[in-house]
């Protein structure tokens, strides 16, 4: 029996259906370090903490907690052993109130004064703790994401847990939110406790953790210190092959304007207006950047731009205004007009997931008389069409006949991909080109993004994943509350200066 | 109209508001819960003709009484396996209640009485009989205030004032308790609670048990107190009206009272008003009679302002994947 390990995992097993989630995992996780768990989106990350957690049940393999061999039937008995989740979807009650929040299934009694008298004293002592400022009153709805996050956290010390564990926690943060965040775990952990990280990010694994484990396909590939490693070596223990983590690309040459927004608004069905009045070129030859924090008016700047939402204002393409109002602004005008849009959420926008690849690939481009007759769809053209385009994006497996839900997150996009390149657009639209994509075909994803503005086309990228931005773009504009809060050249600007913009502060407030 | 005319129609607007007011808050526990429930109709309808039945082979209303809440209860189960357990579709198995409870109550009811699906009028303690509180004949005479509580508020069955009890005692236990603070949780968002460590299933169950046991008083309310007997289709609707007030009353239980108090206002009107010329226009008594439908229609259409639900409503609850 080791005192020193906090939690120890032996070969733990789950399997949902024919998918192995987890196989024959073993960790060890010292008491009082911060542990990082890295890999690729499905690699099995979040269900072995779910395990952990007691949310789901391991087929076999047993945990013990400081030394004990401890039982998890259900998230109670994990509580009850210390470990304490904060869930990358938060686990919150939105129209409750923080204390609400923090209370539920830990009450002290069946009436609700006492605990929350309880609650509200012990929060300010965490609160001033570890600098986790949050309005006890404040209803979660109300609340920002880095709050709610806070919240999650505050729910867990609450329960006094002493294992943390938080899954891709800096996925909705700002990097100055994520900072903080990391300030908080540090603190956490200088007082004893244990906390487990998972992400797919790199960056946070070097900078925070202590040691790192690293996942690939289900499997523990790698334990190491992270003082004795570097990103290149844990990138190509996930995908387990060398991986190229810079974009290799020209200095743009730009052409003729392509697009121009003028005083774009948009007010959403609630009367929220999600665009305050947008101005933005594009010319052709260039990718324009937009960085921001999700829920800035990017989802409604590539909504009103692929032709589904309506608003007020002008867009110009090749120097011809186009109808944002009327019932002529629709996908299908856009199209025509040479836009093509790889949508933010291609799962619900960009493919209908039961539909085979084939009868996707077609998708907004049905009355091409390649594959129309008018009345009956020319289902041969579509397949060869589609195996033809499988080739060329190395989806796979080149299968036309497999439902798009049954490929990978990174085929579905180069699925999405081809079908809105190869249309040959002035103007492509993309957002969140790589997220839920394994690092093998973001590889693959960014060379395609270049190779097109190589061939002189204007792109409008959107991605809240700053790297990428920094990457991609040879321009970058901000978005903050509906606002362009500036532009900046990539090789002018650092993380630092965007992640401030993000957060809706310019240099003359700093 | 004088004011005793006023009185008059008050008094039976409670009468009438009171089995609206007991499904309503029955209602309120499930959906609250996550539960949605299309068959408190099907469940009034059971309990009230068990309750008749019951009460007139007995002659004990109160045996009525436990008799319709145990017919309610067993559809609630079959509500509750059906939708928690099985995760099915709520609004179906709703609706599979309510053709079970309409069909059987009336095969049963002529197996057993061979009247035509009525059963024997009740008299005596075989029915709730109205409760005069105390004083009120003193204080009839006293001007306005003397009828208000002679009239008005006397002389109801004891279950007018249980429902009207079960208002506060509805809002104490969701804001003020434990299990209130966590039934409304799974309706919100019931992977909170889950991963807090407290049972969704449980919880949910015991939300649609609560409203077993207060549809079965309301239906035993209709043939046992209100009525004098069971009589085929008995609960005409009712059911669907009072989830129209639910909704009137975004989900909160003072609300429901009012909600519950204007359709039993206007089930009045249109009972006493059996003819009635407006500026000189007859107004049918058809429509009268159908003001409550007319209201019930207004208010699901939406007309009358924006009424969220509970988030997690109507949804089975199944963890991620």
């Amino acid at each position: 029996m080791d005192e020193t390990l906090a939690i120890e995992l032996r070969g733990i097993s789950k399997a949902f259906g024919p998918v192995q989630a987890n196989k024959d995992i073993s960790i060890q996780v010292k008491r009082g370090t911060i542990h990082g768990i890295i890999g690729e989106n499905g690699a099995g990350k979040s269900t072995l903490m779910s395990i952990l957690y007691g949310f789901y049940r391991a087929d076999s393999g047993e945990v013990f907690i400081g030394g004990k061999k401890t039982e998890i039937p259900d998230s109670q008995a994990a509580i009850d052993a210390g470990i304490g989740m904060v869930f990358q979807h938060f686990k919150l009650v939105e129209n409750f109130t923080v204390l609400e929040n923090v209370i539920l299934g830990a009450e002290d009694g069946r009436l609700l004064k006492p605990s929350l008298a309880k609650a509200r004293k012990l929060l300010k002592k965490l609160a001033d703790d570890y600098e986790m400022d949050v309005d006890p009153d404040a209803i979660i709805e109300d609340l920002g994401v880095g709050q709610q996050q806070r919240v999650e956290i505050l729910k867990a010390l609450y329960r006094e847990a002493d294992i943390l564990i938080l899954d891709e926690p800096t996925g909705v943060l700002t990097p100055a939110e994520a900072d903080h965040l990391f300030r908080i775990l540090k603190g956490l952990r200088d007082e004893g406790k244990t906390i487990i990280l998972i992400t797919h990010k790199l960056r946070e694994i070097m900078e925070i953790t202590d040691t790192v484990s690293v996942m690939r396909r289900g499997e523990m590939t790698a334990t190491v210190k992270t003082a004795e490693t570097s990103p290149e070596q844990l990138a190509e223990l996930m995908v387990g092959r060398k991986v190229l983590l810079r974009v290799d690309k020209t200095p743009a040459t730009p052409g003729a304007v392509v697009l121009e927004v003028e005083n774009l608004r948009v007010v959403d069905d609630r009367n929220v207006e999600r665009l305050r009045g947008i101005d933005l070129t594009i010319r052709a030859g260039e990718v324009l950047g937009i960085a921001g924090v999700s829920g800035n008016g990017q989802s409604e700047l590539l909504e009103i731009l692929g032709g589904y939402a309506k608003g007020t204002g002008v867009i110009r393409v090749n120097g011809q205004q186009i109808d944002i109002t009327g019932s002529a602004s629709d996908a299908r005008t856009r199209r025509a007009r040479g836009i093509a849009h790889v949508p933010e959420d291609r799962q619900r926008e960009g493919l209908i997931m039961d539909y085979r690849a084939w009868e996707n690939i077609g998708f907004g481009y049905h009355d091409d008389p390649k594959f129309n007759s008018g009345l009956l769809m020319h289902n041969s053209a579509l397949k060869t069409d589609c195996v033809d385009k499988m080739e060329r994006f190395d989806v796979r497996p080149p299968d036309p006949n497999l439902a798009a839900k049954n490929f990978s997150g990174g085929n579905q996009q180069k699925i999405v991909l081809a079908r809105e390149i190869e249309r040959n657009p002035d103007l492509l639209l993309i957002g969140q080109p790589t997220r839920g994509v394994d690092i093998g075909a973001i590889e693959f994803i960014h060379q395609q993004i270049v190779a097109l503005r190589d061939q002189g086309k204007a792109i409008l990228l959107v991605s809240v994943e700053l790297d990428e931005i920094m990457a991609l773009s040879d321009r970058i504009a901000v978005m903050f509350d509906g606002r362009i809060m500036g532009e900046r050249l990539p090789s002018e600007t650092n993380q630092g200066e965007l992640g401030l913009l993000m957060a809706g502060i310019t240099e003359d407030a700093a | 109209m004088d004011f005793l005319g006023v009185i008059q129609l008050l008094d039976s607007s409670l009468r009438l508001a009171t089995p609206l007011l007991l499904a309503c808050l029955a209602g309120l526990f499930s959906e609250r819960a996550g539960i949605f429930d299309i068959g408190l109709e099907g469940k009034m309808l059971a309990s009230a003709f068990f309750s008749a039945a019951v009460a007139s082979y007995t002659g004990s209303v109160w045996i009525g009484l436990m008799a319709g809440i145990g017919a309610s209860l067993v559809l609630a189960a079959i509500h509750g396996v059906a939708s928690i357990t099985f995760r099915g579709n709520q609004l179906i198995s709703g609706v599979a209640i309510n053709f079970l409870a309409s069909g059987l109550t009336v095969v049963i009811g002529e197996a057993w009485f061979s009247l035509g699906g009525r059963t024997p009028q009740l008299e005596g303690a075989a029915r709730f009989q109205e409760i005069t509180l105390p004083f009120a004949n003193a204080v009839r005479d006293v001007p306005y205030l003397g009828p208000i509580y002679a009239d008005f508020l006397s002389g109801h069955s004891i279950l007018v004032y249980v429902a009207l009890a079960l208002v506060p005692i509805t809002w104490w236990v969701l804001f003020r308790t434990r299990f209130g603070l966590r039934l409304r949780a799974v309706g919100e968002n019931p992977a909170a609670v889950d991963t807090a460590g407290v049972s969704v299933v449980g919880l949910r169950y015991a939300a649609v048990m609560i409203c077993g046991v207060l549809t079965g008083i309301a239906g035993a309310y209709l043939a046992t107190a209100l009525s004098a007997g069971f009589v085929k289709e008995m609960s005409a609707g009712r059911g669907f009206i009072a989830l129209a007030a639910l909704i009137f009353a975004k989900w909160r239980p003072w609300y429901a009272l009012g909600a519950t108090l204007l359709f039993g206002l206007l089930e009045a009107l249109g009972n006493r008003f059996q003819s009635l010329d407006l500026f000189g226009i007859p107004i049918p008594t058809q429509f009268m009679q159908a003001l409550p439908y007319i209201l019930t229609v207004v208010i699901l259409a939406g007309f009358v302002g924006r009424a969220i639900p509970p988030r997690a409503g109507g949804e089975p609850y199944v963890k991620e994947r």
